[in-house]
């Protein structure tokens, strides 16, 4: 077989488990995104949409009442302000455009929180092709705002019943549509998950944010941040936030994870945070909730993009190398950062990023310089949020 | 005898003819009863068994396969029972073993195969390993003579192939449509992809994935199948049935026949 170019492995983990079905494809995939990232034209037209039609750069804002309720200088990176609300817009641009050259006309996502699918629908009007969303029953219930805007761009939402009827199915009903489809069709995986050369592929089209980041913190402190935080459902926007930083030594790097009901309760999203055997799940090796028989156990967060019992091979890495720290915030913690956000700086986070704003605000840190992700907004959240609070 | 020649056995003891290896998911819908339904597949003229370890997320499965499963671990299968199946069963008729491979990895994998050899499973099938990650577990498959069965789909490319077939032991598993598990109606054209790996292996070449009829298992065999798979027809008789292993002995007869 020919040398692997991109990572397939970080550490022990990652790897390409899936059926011989896909190996060819997944091949394809790679020297494709091989030649993509190397081609000018590519790239220019890449970044042109990014610019112009997704808006970025991004702010790095000073958010200085939430500063002053830390007792340390925040920093949020708006990935809030990016054209369809999330981080997830990057990945969903690049795959597509990839698939284009590729010749894929069918474009195949899951979805949880609804962001990836909205990312990918609107990358597929853009672009003119077809695309299929998988999403529980569960998170179709809970993020209805997101349903609608991916019909209305176009997609067909594809309820899926299995299981806890969460991602963890959607993204497995996804693989199966791929495994049948492949001729024909590229999966748009949403997070840094999933088998090689996937991981590699969404860290490259996410680092956007630490790149812009580290650079706009230089210019407006003069220094870089003693912590870099973010949210961790599969890893992708922690990824892009941090690939820039680990080079830097002094630059803490904590991802945050849902503690769900609490770590001891069990029913939690927080695999790198418990510990615990590593597991394949999705066609990678890496942190994972499972049992002794190697049976994936069913997450649980308030936040359905962090919903989700495995994680991105990559931050296993950097969780055993020590190079990153993997800690956890309960539903009612992220509920309560959710409402402060808004209260103290007039933004509406999306409930993922809730999770490392209470992290940031709450956990004691010699610390005086911190930068958070602010992955995406809260719109799609308010109605759940506002029935959980009682309103 | 090794798990490879005891294989090797049940494919070259045909005359001719193509090998029924019907599919059984362990533990489905109980483990009492699943073991019933493998003793009618022996009763009925199957030449080997496939037996499934049910998993949480069966990624290369369909909606049948996929709902047994779950509802054996519902039932309280877990791999243990299922070795227990394998071992009365192993006594009439050659066991290949389907699972995934995160239940190898969390049994460890020299303990996991050592555990097949010892209820006498011939042969292993990890639909989620290919080549590249395979090296462990048929390195622990050889050293305890239980065959490593490779899989070969109709995209893999004739590199691929080539690999895949040199590497299989016991024989090949070929993979007719790209796809799940699952019946399918079509009458595929079958010819094309024996062809192919044939080319790439002197093993025998075992088709399966979509064969739901006696009449594709028939055209299976015409078109040079050394031997035929027939899963989620025979899974769905056994959650459909109010006597699962009455109505499964008659189909596997029937598939029988049309192999005759
Ligand atoms: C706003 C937002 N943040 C974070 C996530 C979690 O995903 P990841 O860990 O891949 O960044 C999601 C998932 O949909 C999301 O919508």
């Amino acid at each position: 077989m020919s040398e692997p170019k991109l990572d397939h492995r970080f550490g022990p983990y990652g790897g390409q488990y899936v059926p011989e079905t896909l190996m060819p494809a997944l091949a394809e995939l790679e020297a494709a995104w091989l030649s993509a990232r190397v081609d000018d034209d590519f790239q220019a037209e890449l970044g042109r949409l990014l610019r112009d039609y997704a808006g970025r750069p991004t702010p790095l804002y000073l958010a200085e009442r939430l500063s002053a309720a830390a007792g340390r200088t925040i920093y949020l990176k708006r990935e809030d302000l990016i054209h369809t609300g999330a981080h997830t817009i990057h990945n969903a641009l690049g795959q597509a455009l990839l698939a284009v050259r590729m010749g894929k006309p069918r474009i195949i996502a899951e979805t949880g929180a609804g962001q990836h699918g909205v990312a990918s629908a609107t990358a597929c009007a853009l672009l003119d092709l077809e695309c299929v969303v998988y999403m529980g029953v569960e998170d179709i219930r809970r993020q209805a705002p997101n349903v609608q805007r991916m019909e209305l761009l176009g997609a067909t939402v594809v309820a899926v019943e299995a299981g806890a009827r969460t991602l963890k199915e959607a993204v497995s009903e996804a693989i199966r549509d791929w495994v049948t489809n492949v001729a024909d069709s590229h999966y748009i995986i949403g997070s840094a998950v999933g088998p090689a050369p996937y991981p590699a592929i969404v860290r490259d089209l996410q680092r956007c944010i630490g790149d812009e980041a580290r650079a706009q913190i230089l210019e407006r402190e003069g220094r870089l941040p003693q912590r870099v935080i973010a949210c961790v459902g599969g890893g992708s926007n922690a990824i892009g936030a941090f690939t820039v930083f680990v080079g830097d030594e002094d630059v803490e790097l904590i991802g945050v994870e849902a503690a769900g009901e609490g770590i001891e309760s069990g029913r939690h999203g927080a695999p790198l945070t418990a510990g615990g055997r590593p597991g394949v799940l999705h066609g990678s090796l890496s942190a994972l909730l499972q049992d002794d028989e190697g049976q994936i156990a069913e997450a649980h967060s308030i936040s359905a993009g962090l919903d989700y019992p495995g994680s991105g091979p990559e931050h296993a890495w950097l969780r055993d190398s020590g190079r990153a720290t993997y800690v956890a915030v309960t539903d009612d913690e992220a509920l309560a950062a959710f409402e402060r956000t808004a209260q103290l700086e007039g933004i509406i986070p999306a409930l993922e990023p809730a999770h490392a704003i209470h992290y940031a605000l709450h956990v004691p840190s010699n610390s005086d310089l911190d930068l958070i992700c602010l992955s995406g907004r809260g719109d799609k959240d308010l109605a759940e949020v506002l029935k959980l609070l009682g309103r | 005898m090794s798990g490879a020649e005891r294989i090797a056995a049940a494919f070259s003891d045909r005359h001719g003819r193509a090998a029924l290896m019907p599919y059984l998911m362990g533990g489905f819908p109980d483990i009492k009863t699943s073991l019933g339904i493998g003793n009618a597949y022996v009763d009925g003229g199957a030449d080997l068994i496939e037996l499934g370890v049910p998993l949480s997320d069966p990624l290369a499965d369909g909606p049948v396969i996929q709902s047994a499963g779950s509802a054996a671990l519902a039932a309280g299968a877990t791999l243990d029972l299922v070795l227990g199946v394998a071992r009365e069963l192993s006594s009439c008729l050659p066991i290949i073993l389907m699972c995934y491979s995160n239940a190898i990895l969390a049994r460890g994998t020299d303990r996991f195969v050592d555990e097949l050899a010892d209820a006498g499973v011939s042969g292993l099938i990890v639909p989620d390993l290919p080549l590249e990650e395979a090296p462990a577990t048929s390195t622990s498959c050889a050293a305890a003579g239980v065959a490593f069965v490779g899989l070969a789909a109709p995209t893999s490319t004739d590199q691929r192939l080539a690999a895949i077939g040199a590497a299989t032991q016991g024989f090949l598993y070929t993979v007719a449509v790209a796809g799940t598990t699952g019946e399918r109606g079509d009458d595929s054209d079958y010819g094309e992809v024996i062809g192919r790996v044939r080319s790439h292996t002197s093993a025998p070449v075992a088709l399966g994935f979509g064969i739901s009829t006696p009449e594709q298992a028939s055209a299976a065999a015409g078109a040079g199948a050394d031997g035929v798979i027939i899963g989620s027809r025979l899974v769905r008789e056994a959650a459909e049935a109010d006597q699962p292993s009455a109505a499964c002995k008659a189909l596997v007869e029937q598939f029988a026949q049309a192999l005759r």
